[in-house]
Formats: C-alpha cells, structure tokens, sequence
C-alpha cells in the first residue's frame, strides 16, 4: 500500500507579485472549510491541469501554521525549469481552482533543540517563515541568517526583519555581503541545530563545514527539491502493469507512468522523501541517478527513484 | 446505536463482560489459521458499520469502567503519564485529533464548540464540560495529552519523528501488555523493540519504521496484535507483575474458560499535524475464551493457532506454562473442518461446531 497524501481542493484567493522573480499565491478550501493545520517546514505539491499536461510541483508552505484559513507558497519563476512556475506566474489567477496535495513535512524542526539557526539562500526562505511563525507560538530561540542577490530580491525580508530585528539578518550579494558561516557554527551554545535551504552550492557548503567543525549530523538539516531534469526520450516496460511506456524529454518517468494510468506512490517529487523508489528488474544501458535517497550499492541497477532520475540504453524493466 | 455502559471492573472483583454486541464486534486478530509475525499495517479509513473499526477512536459498553480503572492507577503511580518537555506541541495535536473525531462520530455523547481558542468540550458518558483556551496548558487541570487520554480508551504512546527514527517522548500508558513507560521513555523505535524475538532477524522492524517515517497527516494506519491474560486486568504492567502474575498459576481446567482471555490491541497510527509527531493509541480489548468459542470459526481457528504457534512466542507472549490447558479446553471447540479466510465471525455462513 502507499502512504501519499490525500487532496485539499482550493481556490487562488490572493496572487501577489513581489518582486521580478516572485510571486505569492494564497489559498482557500473550495468547500469554505478550515484548511488542516501543518508543521513549518512541511511542503504541498500543487496539481496544475496545463492543457493536457498535469503538472505536481511541491513548494514549501510559508502561512501560519496555527491558521486554518488560508495557505500560502511563494513561487519563483524558472524560465529554464520545465514549466510548473511559469503556468502559476503567467496562467493561474485570484479564483481559480487547484488541488493542493495534504501538507508532508521533510524539512522539521527538531522540536528537542534548544536553539534553531536558520540559514536560507533566495527563495529557501520559506519553510522558515512557517517555522518562525510555529516557533512564536510555542515559544523556542531561533536566528535567521538570510542570503539573498539585492534588496529587491529579498523575498519577505523587511516582513521579517520588522518583526525579529535581533534575531533575522540579511546579507545581499550585490553589496559584497556574505554569511559568516565559520563564525556562525564556530558560536553556538550546545544543542543547536542548523538547517539550511537555498541552491544545491550554499546547501554543500553549510553541511560541508558544519562537518569539519565537528557538528554531529543529527543537528544539521537540509532540504532541497531537486526539480527534475530533462533527458532524452527512453522506454520502460512496466512489469506490473504489463505496459511499456516513453518517457518525454520533458517528463519524469514518474509523470509518464502517471499519464499512462499507472497508480506510482509519491510524497516530495524530488529525490528526497524515497516514497517512489522502484526496483530494477532488467536494465541494459546506464542510469542517470539525480535523488539523494539511494545508497551507493542501489544505483548499480537494482533500484531507480522516477521522480528525478532517467536512463538511458536499449532495455530497462522495472517493479511497478 | 445508544451505548449501554457497563458497571463493571478490571480488578479484585473481576466483574468485567463482554455483551452478545461485544463478542461479535471483538476484533479477533487472526486472518488464517496459523500465525507469524508481519508489518501487517493496513489503512485505518474506517470499516464496516458497528466494526471495532469503524471510527476513529472506537467507544464500547467498557468506556466508563475502563476510564474508571485508569484513574486508579494513576493514583497509586503517576509515572504511567509522561511527556519530554518538547513533547508539549504533541499534546496538544492529540487533544485536537482526539476531540475532533469523537464530536463527529459520536455526536449524541461529545460536543466541541470552538470559536478561535476558546474551545468548549463536553463529554457526556463521564459528564464533563470544560471551557479552555486551546494552546494554553494553565487553561486545562492537566496537561493536553493527559486530559484527553484520560477520556479516551486504551493506551497513547507519543512518538517524536526525528533523525529519520521514532522517540518514545511522551505516553499515558495504564493497560498494557507487559511493557512500561517509564522504562521506556526517551528510547528510540529500535531500543523499545529490544525485547521481542525472532522479528528482528525477519527485518520486521526495519521494515515497519521505514512505513511508519512516511504515515502521512490524512493516512492513518493500523495493525493488530495479541496476547493472552489470566482474568480480564486491564493493568498488565511490568510494575504490578507481582500483582497479577502469580494470577497465571490459578488457571485450572475447570476455570480456564472464564478466566483465560484472548487479549486483542487495535493498533492505529497517526501524523500530528503541527509537531510533526506520530501518535500510536493501543486499544486493548479483552473476551474470555468461553465467549469467544461461541463464535464456531474462531474456536477452531484459536485452537490451531495456539497450539502451532512457536514456543519462543508463547514464551514471550506469556502462556506457554498454561498452553496444555489451554489447549484441551479449546480442542473440545475444533472439530477439524475448514475455516473460512479472513477474520470476521461469518456465524451464518460458518457451520456449526459438530459433536
């Protein structure tokens, strides 16, 4: 059995540009009903009906969790990705409907620290926003150091920095500012942990000297959705279902086996969660792993994640 | 249906029954006639109607016997309660959960009137009806978890998700089967589970923490589990094993089927919306042997069960001194026909025990 996420139905209540790149949406039950409450960090994958494409983008809630009436994501536009972001920036508008996938957390709080640092680059600030709202209500030491290209860019910054002025800093890029992230982790009292959000290279670099500093890795978390990647077209013949499909050179394989009917479990679609790892039955060719689930000895055929990873070669069977 | 509540007890005078509803309604834990241990999780989205399964936090004739007997051994030791300091938040989904699904389903016996965080309960059956402010423990005469749980039938052991494993953090654990809390609490999924044998070779741990890491807030689970218990004691509790072990050595031929029960735990696993939490309620429901053989499918079926069953189980579980009486009471109940697959009583289809 899978344990996914059930669905909310909802309407686009609020579309609320905040700079060049980002947007806010916000959203209500299309029922008038509460909306179920959420823990900060925890995402929603957003279901958009493109035509015939479906389309399932997690984003990060960033509303307060103790507030039934509405969520909110910030999505930024991606002109490169495959075009999830750009259909809510230039399609969606205030009182459409869409399906919002029920809140999954992979990004908490460790709720046994005694303080929360909180590192976020660009758009990865907003799992933090719903963590600082959770932690004003319950009580919990937190500080935010937040990286960003300008002032412009800044998504939610003045917000936050208004409400936190000790405990929220900003750093931008454009005026040669930078986290001083040996300091920072060299600092702490112990029993803080460290979570970081951003772009894959502020990511390394967190963990990367969070290790050498001698950080025990039980108080150090990341999140980071991959987006999948495009790739050339290949088939798979799905032993289960007695299908063989073509993955598109802008799909998954995970969508493909979706468009083809094919019940695949999923929670994160993005390399992380492992809900849709899948075993490799027969395979003559080479995968292209980009998850960050599979062990080392599993990506030597025996198992693929289809949220993020392709293949390419003349033959692969796979358990689904 | 209205509920008709039992005056009765789990201890001393022993005057626990299972009504004709309740016999047929037990949830008698074997699919097939032979048993092994497996994850054995299934989705918990309701069943069939008047089904132990049926709701969210099932209410029986027990409810006010059994909150009765909770109550009693709180008193005598409060370390049956506990909740680590960040366990707080937890508390407090497992109150909403808990009072949001019982004034749905049970409509005629609890009430919720929220209005922001001012939050009115009634309960009915116990006659309580508290205003409190929700998120504030100085509103409430005790902590959220133990408020409710001490409303709520069968045990909560409160698990923290963190570095990809479970945490025994918090619990209110009164009738359990030889495990203790206290001992218990702050220990991970793999700690706690130490005791149990022959499992964790079959990787059946590794395998249900892997399921239970991804429970998701909409998609509670459950399992069932079993033992056997000397007398209908709801508090089987390695604290009070003094008490009522040596209740094993009176089991006699003559009394074995009034005084042995089947023990059956309901098993249900939910996400905590707003802590990220797992909570794991354990419902114990207890049925004498003699009530359980009224059903002609599960008299056969125990006695096979009982009697393949590995001696490592029957060790652990805590019968295998009595399994020879056991045995020959329940033999005179398996007349060697098939039994039907799966779990329900089937009495119309099932034919009768054959003499």
């Amino acid at each position: 059995m899978s344990a996914g996420p059930g669905k909310l139905p909802v309407i686009v209540t609020a579309k609320v540009k905040l700079n060049d790149l980002v947007t806010r949406f916000e959203f209500a039950h299309a029922d008038g009903k509460p909306l179920p409450p959420f823990s900060g960090g925890a995402h929603t994958v957003v279901e958009m009906r493109d035509g015939d494409v479906t389309r399932l983008n997690p984003y990060s809630l960033m509303s307060d969790p103790v507030d039934p009436t509405h969520y909110a994501i910030s999505v930024r536009r991606d002109a490169a990705g495959r075009g999830g972001s750009m259909f809510l920036h230039d399609k969606v508008q205030v009182g459409d409907r869409l399906v919002l996938g029920t809140p999954v957390n992979l990004f908490a709080l460790d709720l046994t620290a005694r303080k929360h640092l909180m590192i976020a680059g660009g758009i990865g600030v907003t799992p933090f926003v719903a963590q600082i709202k959770q932690l004003q209500t319950t009580g919990g030491a937190f500080e935010l150091h937040y990286s960003a290209r300008s002032q412009a860019l800044a998504s939610y910054a003045d917000d936050l920095r208004a409400a936190h002025p000790k405990r929220v800093k900003l750093y931008l890029d454009d005026q040669s500012q930078q986290i001083p992230l040996e300091r920072l982790l060299s600092g702490q009292p112990p029993g803080t942990h460290v979570y970081v959000c951003g772009p894959r290279g502020m990511i390394d670099w967190v963990l990367a000297t969070a290790e050498r500093l001698g950080w025990p890795p039980e108080a150090v978390h990341s999140e980071e959705f991959l987006a999948p990647q495009s790739g050339k077209p290949f088939d798979v013949e799905l032993a289960q279902s007695g299908k063989t499909i073509t993955v598109g050179e802008h799909e998954s394989l995970l969508e493909a086996m979706e468009r083809e009917g094919v019940d695949a479990p999923y929670l994160c679609r993005g390399g992380a969660c492992g809900q849709c790892e899948t075993g490799v039955i027969a395979h003559d060719g080479t995968f292209q792993h980009h998850d960050h689930w599979l062990e080392d000895d599993e990506r030597d055929g025996s198992k693929i994640m289809p949220c993020v990873s392709r293949f390419e070669g003349t033959r692969l069977v796979l358990d689904r | 249906m209205t509920i008709q509540f039992n005056d009765e007890t789990f201890r001393d005078d022993y005057t626990f029954r299972n009504s004709e509803w309740a016999i047929k309604r037990f949830p008698f834990p074997f699919h097939e006639d032979s048993y092994m241990y497996s994850v054995n999780m299934e989705r918990h989205r309701g069943g069939p109607d008047g089904s132990v399964y049926a709701k969210r936090f099932d209410v029986d004739e027990h409810y006010i016997a059994e909150m009765r007997d909770r109550a009693l051994v709180l008193a005598d030791d409060p370390l049956r309660c506990q909740s680590l300091p960040h366990m707080t938040l937890a508390g407090w989904d497992l109150l909403e959960l808990i009072m949001v699904s019982k004034s749905e389903d049970y409509p005629d016996l609890f009430e919720l009137h929220r209005d922001g965080t001012t939050w009115r309960w009634v309960n009915k059956p116990l006659g309580i009806d508290d205003t409190f402010t929700f998120m504030d423990e100085a509103s409430l005469p005790y902590g959220p978890m133990e408020y409710i749980t001490r409303q709520t039938q069968g045990d909560f052991a409160v698990l923290d998700q963190r570095e990809n494993n479970l945490w025994m953090d918090a619990g209110m654990v009164t009738t359990q089967a030889d495990w203790s809390l206290d001992f218990d609490i702050g220990m991970n999924f793999f700690e706690w589970h130490a005791p149990v044998p022959l499992a964790h070779e079959m990787g059946v741990f590794k395998r249900a923490l892997k399921f239970l890491l991804n429970v998701q807030q909409d998609s509670p689970a459950r399992r069932l589990n079993w033992t056997m218990t000397v007398n209908p004691l709801l508090d089987t509790s390695p604290e009070n094993y003094h008490k009522w072990g040596i209740q094993k050595t009176t089991l006699t031929p003559e009394n074995v089927g009034r005084k042995q029960h089947l023990r059956v735990e309901l098993q249900t696993f939910y996400r905590l919306p707003r802590s990220n939490a797992l909570v794991f309620p354990i419902r114990c429901y207890l049925i004498a042997l003699e009530d359980l053989v009224t059903v002609p499918k599960w008299g056969r079926r125990l006695h096979r069960v009982i009697r393949d069953l590995p001696a490592e189980l029957a060790t652990y579980k805590g019968f295998i001194d009595n399994r020879p009486i056991i045995l020959d009471y329940l033999s005179r109940f398996d007349d060697g026909l098939p039994t039907s697959p799966g779990i329900w009583p089937d009495i119309h289809s099932e034919p009768p025990l054959q003499t």
